[in-house]
């Protein structure tokens, strides 16, 4: 199983993408991160520690459950659902660069069930995203502005995005399917 | 039985806390918690139960539980049927099966059921293909009201392990004692029940509840203190000689309060009466988490409308 982004990697990509934000965005103001649960949710706190550190403001962050706004919930006639878990967005999105950030990009589905679930909130400027892996084999016209790295894999491989704060370690490792 | 944490429930059916296990029910507790933001934002709505119709069939007069419900429901984007029995061919004579079947043909996913009879919702899940959600059946079981007063406390409280919630009112009628009970023994607190005795029911001690007479006893040192109605409608025997009386000796007053302990919760799964089992200054006062009970029903609905939508595969049906 190779490892395709270690620690020094992973740190290096995430203050490349705070800088690209800073300078895309021309600064931090009226910018807020919003991490897509589980794994998008330490990288919109890492990024966000990178954006207070360079810019010296502090950016609002938020946590984004999409289980909600699946496109698979309800088609399967029989199976437990998905775990749940809560939506965090303490501020309001109206008239904000809202960033959205997950760790890897695929098929584009749960970044479609973010922009939805980001929608009913309010109505922010603009929806910019930020993804550590970009894996291809995108099924909608979804496109990242940001990415830490593209990762040209099978889709039989999976990948695996494993962060210190949940996992104990940070890397991406790709591993074959069975 | 692990103590892994459940990711789904083993069963169709939503018919008591009976069938429930306590991994179980902390499942259903977490996911109410995300179920809760989803109330407080601008627009309430999530598209996860787009395309399912959900029917409540309610015999038996409700304008709480049926509102949740149905609230619950149309947060989830659900499709919803409301039948209420008096504008429903039972009162043509239709008996409760023909009904179920009739609306069962129409292909419904969840059937939310009320009904006078103990047992009403255990016959209906026999012959009906859509999950069947308890709402309280005669004196049997009324799980939703369980669980969002578990809710409730956990939210105050942290946990329900090692509480002494002291339970008040008329217990011999009450399927929400049933419930409670069940559910704070699997979540580990100790409950107290304090009634009249003609208003306590036989079996309670086995379930590991602590029986008294003695209000003072049961309030003493309390975490929690619920009250449930004294249910007016089910009073022909003569339990006590009158509500007056009742009041005077199980009541419960701001003087009764205070033997609780300082950072006491006040229940009352509602609807209340003033004057009779709880005094208008206890109901209204700041230990009072009345209100907070009827706002979290919408949140412990969703979840159980949630977990019940995914159903279960014949083959892990035991």
């Amino acid at each position: 199983m190779p490892i395709v982004m270690d620690a020094d990697r992973i740190s290096r990509a995430l203050t490349r993408i705070a800088h690209e934000i800073i300078e895309r965005n021309q600064g931090v103001t009226d910018l807020a991160l919003v991490g897509v649960r589980s794994r998008g949710v330490p990288l919109a706190r890492r990024i966000a520690g990178v954006l207070a550190d360079v810019s010296g403001e502090e950016v609002p962050t938020g946590a984004l459950d999409i289980t909600l706004y699946r496109d698979d919930l309800m088609r399967a006639s029989v199976g437990p659902q998905p775990i749940v878990r809560k939506t965090e967005i303490p501020f309001s999105i109206d008239d904000r660069t809202i960033v959205l950030v997950d760790d890897v990009l695929y098929t584009g589905r749960t970044t479609r069930a973010a922009l939805d679930a980001l929608i009913d909130f309010g109505r922010p400027k603009s929806i910019q995203l930020v993804v550590l892996v970009d894996r291809g084999h995108r099924e909608l016209p979804i496109k990242a502005d940001y990415v830490g790295k593209n990762v040209p894999t099978a889709r039989t491989e999976t990948v695996q995005v494993r962060l210190q704060d949940l996992d104990g370690v940070d890397e991406v490792v790709v591993e074959a399917g069975e | 039985m692990s103590t892994a944490a459940a990711t789904a429930l083993s069963q169709k059916n939503l018919l008591g806390i009976a069938d429930l296990s306590p991994e179980e029910i902390v499942l259903i507790l977490d996911t109410a918690d995300a179920m809760k933001e989803v109330g407080r934002r601008a627009i309430k709505k999530v598209p996860t139960l787009r395309g399912r119709t959900v029917v409540n069939l309610f015999f038996e007069p409700s304008t709480r539980t049926r509102t949740s419900f149905e609230i619950a429901e149309k947060r989830l984007s659900a499709d919803t049927l409301n039948v209420a029995i008096g504008t429903s061919s039972v009162v043509k004579g239709e008996t409760l099966v023909d009904t179920a079947l009739n609306i069962e043909a129409m292909a419904p996913s969840m059937i939310v059921l009320r009904h006078a009879s103990s047992g009403a919702c255990h016959l209906l899940s026999r012959i009906c293909k859509a999950a069947i959600i308890n709402a309280g059946d005669g004196m049997h079981e009324h799980p939703t009201q369980a669980l969002l007063d578990a809710f409730t406390i956990r939210e105050r409280k942290g946990s329900l392990s090692g509480l002494k919630v002291a339970i008040f009112g008329d217990l011999l009628h009450s399927r929400v004692l049933r419930s409670n009970l069940l559910l704070l023994r699997k979540l580990g607190a100790e409950p107290w029940v304090c009634g009249p005795a003609t208003l306590i029911p036989p079996g309670l001690v086995d379930m590991g509840v602590r029986v008294t007479t003695k209000v003072d006893e049961a309030v003493e040192g309390a975490d929690v203190v619920m009250m449930l109605r004294i249910q007016l409608e089910r009073m022909q025997g003569g339990y006590f000689p009158s509500l007056r009386e009742y009041f005077r000796t199980f009541g419960m007053t701001e003087e009764r309060v205070q033997r609780a302990k300082p950072d006491v919760i006040i229940m009352h799964p509602g609807p209340i009466n003033r004057g009779v089992e709880i005094a208008s200054e206890v109901a209204d006062g700041p230990y009072s988490v009345i209100l907070d009970q009827v706002a979290n029903g919408v949140a412990v609905r969703m979840a159980v409308l949630y977990l019940l939508a995914g159903g279960v595969d014949d083959e892990t049906v035991a």
